[in-house]
């Protein structure tokens, strides 16, 4: 994501450095720092890395540790629309493997992947914590269904497909 | 304006959120504003009430209807019957085992009748954004109580007589952590609340955090008088976006009532609170481990002791409980511990809120006394196992805990109880699993989650857990032998005894009390090629009876990988070279001709 290339990107480092400098007294913030860059730009990249080291004074080796250490922190980027099967023991116990397999046939990818088009990726994430309704699919932060059976995985799919 | 005539509260906790509880809302709303009942019936959405499985729910006051598995299509109708004619509308009722409409089933029905609610007290009640609707409940009097009326020995002393144990997992006597803390010397000190939930298959941190907010922050603000600290800190699941919303607000709430931030109600003490997101990963729920997250670094566990309490966060004095902890602060310190410890039995006094999820009726949360039977627990209040089906197993304590079978349901809920059955009540997630869960499979499910969690800092948890993980991948695809069983054993208990945290030390939990309760299925996985459940893909195959099969295509059609051949009204077959047990043949087949066999 070199800044030549990327005209939006200008205005990102400038989003980004301005949350840096709110909090940059603090103690122990990095990882507060990297779920606003990558809210900022989807994804971690090496740049991106190096960036938020030099701003915070603390050793690339550092920040990228930290990047893979986590789940939740991406440094490939995703899909537009991320769909993010829950595998916690209730949904696993009510079929979200076949969840997950219905969406990987359906799509062609592979996990963490986006599809060809950029619509779509796959991932599983822990424990949603709303086990009542397993199994469970979220996808983007908001769009929350329940007690899907794999029969209905493309018309959920299609929904997003229109919305283009 | 004309007085409010009807509030209705509307469930939106995560199950119900998940069965569209923001839709059923908006158009129940512009139902209201349609007849511009707008401003005579006052609409709140509350934490989360516990019937998961009945959402979205809805709760029609003075009259206390309870409406169920609300869609939007009918949500107008329930305004243009109930609210506008006064006519209960009878098919959103819930319905009894015996086709019985129950009108309140919070007064009748076991589920609700048979819990005591203290740490989820306002769930369900309460709007999660009222600063008002929770002093209305005694909120706050705590907090009043410790800083105008008692001191801070005092505290200590009421928490002692009201033997709460800590509600995450470890069962650590909160008390004494409060004491040690208390007594360790320095200046500064810390509080933290662990709301990393990440055992799967619990969520009553969750709820606690999205329902009740200001529990969370009155218990910390008590707790920071108490060992005397000025800053804490609550850790957040970065899964729980709603959690992270509602307890900025309830924060922000308390600082303009004088609850939280500088002075607070008009005394020298001060004390604020920050929220940290985690990133998720599973081990930051070890105490040591999100210590260390929350100074911004990778999530890896240190050596124990010096523990928290002596040297924490930033090597500072820290004092560490979770949200369920917390919750079960005020109440206690308003009515006193001797009412606290009447609840329960001994050794497990008070409450302890369980998530029921998986093959049970009544999936949901639920807040019952400790000592408390699994039968009662699961068939009572849980309502059995659907479908005819026959349960086999509890599971409890997520990936550090074990499954129970059905033999030793009687059993009552304690710590000791739990640890003699080789689990834990941990953080009380409740997985009932029927017939058609594989014990191996299960066993192997969670070791997947702890290879892929374990953090990597020390060799047992790091390469033993993986070694377990294909022993029971060989075990599951039909090639493993009866060593593989004594190795499997073995190496689980040589990993729990030289794990350096609690994740590694329980990682082989869920293995070894498999092996222990259902042995013979372990054998006859290895000795025979058999899955009992005939879940495992390798030792199972999908086979069409000539018998019953008509021909009549159903099954090719629908097969995903055109495993199953065969023309038109005669008996069709299943290459099991091509088929991947998908199921979606079984799925279909009207004539019952179609079964898993195994072997």
């Amino acid at each position: 994501m070199s800044l030549v290339n990327c005209p939006d990107c200008q205005r990102l480092y400038k989003e980004l450095d301005e949350y840096i400098d709110s909090v940059k007294g603090n103690t122990g913030v990095l990882i507060n720092v990297l779920h606003k860059a990558q809210e900022i730009f989807g994804y971690l990249s090496e740049e991106l890395q190096q960036h938020v080291s030099e701003k915070l004074d603390i050793p690339l080796s550092q920040v990228y540790g930290v990047v893979t250490f986590y789940n939740f922190f991406s440094m490939k980027p995703k899909g537009k629309n991320q769909i993010k099967v829950c595998l916690g023991t209730a949904c696993y116990v009510k079929g979200a493997d076949k969840i997950l397999e219905r969406l990987r046939d359906e799509l062609n990818v592979e996990m963490n992947e986006p599809t060809s088009d950029g619509l779509f990726s796959i991932h599983a994430v822990r424990c949603l914590g709303a086990c009542s309704m397993a199994p469970v699919v979220l996808i983007g932060e908001d769009d929350y269904y329940g007690r899907v059976s794999p029969d209905e995985v493309s018309k959920i799919l299609d929904k997003y497909r229109r919305a283009e | 304006m004309p007085a409010v005539e009807n509030t209705v509260l509307i469930c939106a906790g995560g199950a119900c959120i998940s069965a569209g509880e923001k839709s059923v809302k908006g158009v129940f709303e512009e139902t209201l504003r349609k007849y511009s009942l707008e401003n005579v019936v006052r609409v709140v959405e509350t934490g989360c009430m516990g019937a998961c499985d009945l959402g979205p729910i809805l709760v029609i006051y003075p009259e206390g209807v309870f409406y169920q598995k609300i869609t939007p299509e009918n949500a107008s109708r329930i305004v243009e019957e109930h609210i506008l004619k006064g006519r209960v509308v009878e098919d959103l009722l819930y319905v009894g085992d015996m086709g019985d409409l129950r009108e309140r089933p919070q007064e009748e029905l076991p589920f609700f009748t048979e819990q005591v609610r203290i740490a989820t007290r306002n769930l369900g009640v309460i709007d999660p954004l009222s600063i008002d609707e929770y002093i209305a409940r005694d909120g706050y009097f705590a907090l009043h109580k410790v800083l105008f009326e008692i001191g801070t020995d005092d505290v200590i002393e009421i928490l002692k007589k009201s033997e709460l144990k800590g509600r995450g997992g470890a069962g650590f006597p909160t008390w004494m952590k409060w004491d040690f803390t208390k007594k360790a010397e320095g200046e500064t000190k810390y509080v933290i609340c662990n709301a990393d939930e990440g055992d799967p298959g619990a969520f009553m941190d969750r709820a606690v955090l999205e329902g009740d907010p200001h529990s969370i922050v009155e218990a910390m603000t008590i707790a920071a008088r108490v060992i005397g600290a000025q800053k804490g800190f609550v850790y957040v699941r970065a899964e729980y976006p709603l959690a992270i919303e509602r307890l900025t607000h309830a924060m922000k709430m308390a600082r303009e009532y004088g609850f939280l931030g500088e002075n607070i109600l008009g005394t020298d003490f001060s004390f604020d609170l920050e929220i940290r997101i985690g990133a998720g990963a599973f081990v930051c729920g070890e105490e040591t481990a999100l210590i260390n997250s929350i100074e911004g670094k990778r999530g890896i566990p240190r050596v124990k002791p010096p523990f928290p309490a002596n040297r924490g966060l930033w090597q500072k004095p820290t004092l560490l409980s979770n949200v369920e902890t917390y919750a079960n602060i005020p109440p206690i310190i308003t009515n006193g511990g001797e009412w606290f410890s009447k609840f329960g039995v001994e050794g497990s006094r008070g409450t302890k809120v369980f998530a029921l999820a998986g093959n049970v009726k009544n999936t949901g949360l639920v807040e019952v006394p400790m000592g408390i039977t699994l039968r009662k627990l699961i068939f009572e209040i849980g309502g059995g196992v659907p479908g005819g089906k026959k349960l086999k197993a509890i599971q409890t304590g997520g990936p550090s805990g074990g499954c129970i079978p059905l033999e030793l349901i009687d059993t009552p809920i304690t710590y000791d109880n739990m640890k003699k059955l080789g689990t834990i009540i941990g953080s009380g997630g409740m997985i009932v699993m029927d017939e058609d869960s594989c014990m191996v499979d299960v066993a192997k499910y969670f070791l997947e989650f702890t290879v892929e969690e374990s953090c990597g800092q020390c060799t047992p948890c790091r390469d033993g857990t993986r070694r377990m993980l294909e022993i029971l991948e060989r075990i599951t695809s039909g090639e493993g032998t009866m060593e593989d069983l004594h190795l499997l054993k073995d190496l689980g208990e040589n990993i729990m005894a030289t794990s350096l945290c609690g994740l590694g030390q329980t990682a082989p939990q869920p293995v070894i009390s498999t092996m222990r309760y259902f042995w013979d299925e372990y054998e006859a996985h290895v000795k025979e090629g058999r899955c009992f459940a005939k879940k495992c893909k390798s030792l199972t195959r999908v086979v069409i009876s000539k018998e019953k099969c008509v021909g009549c295509t159903a099954c090719s059609r629908v097969c995903p990988v055109e495993a199953i051949s065969g023309s038109v009204r005669t008996p069709h077959e299943i290459d099991p070279e091509i088929c991947t047990r998908c199921g979606s043949c079984l799925a279909v087949c009207r004539f019952g001709a179609i079964s898993k066999v195994s072997p």
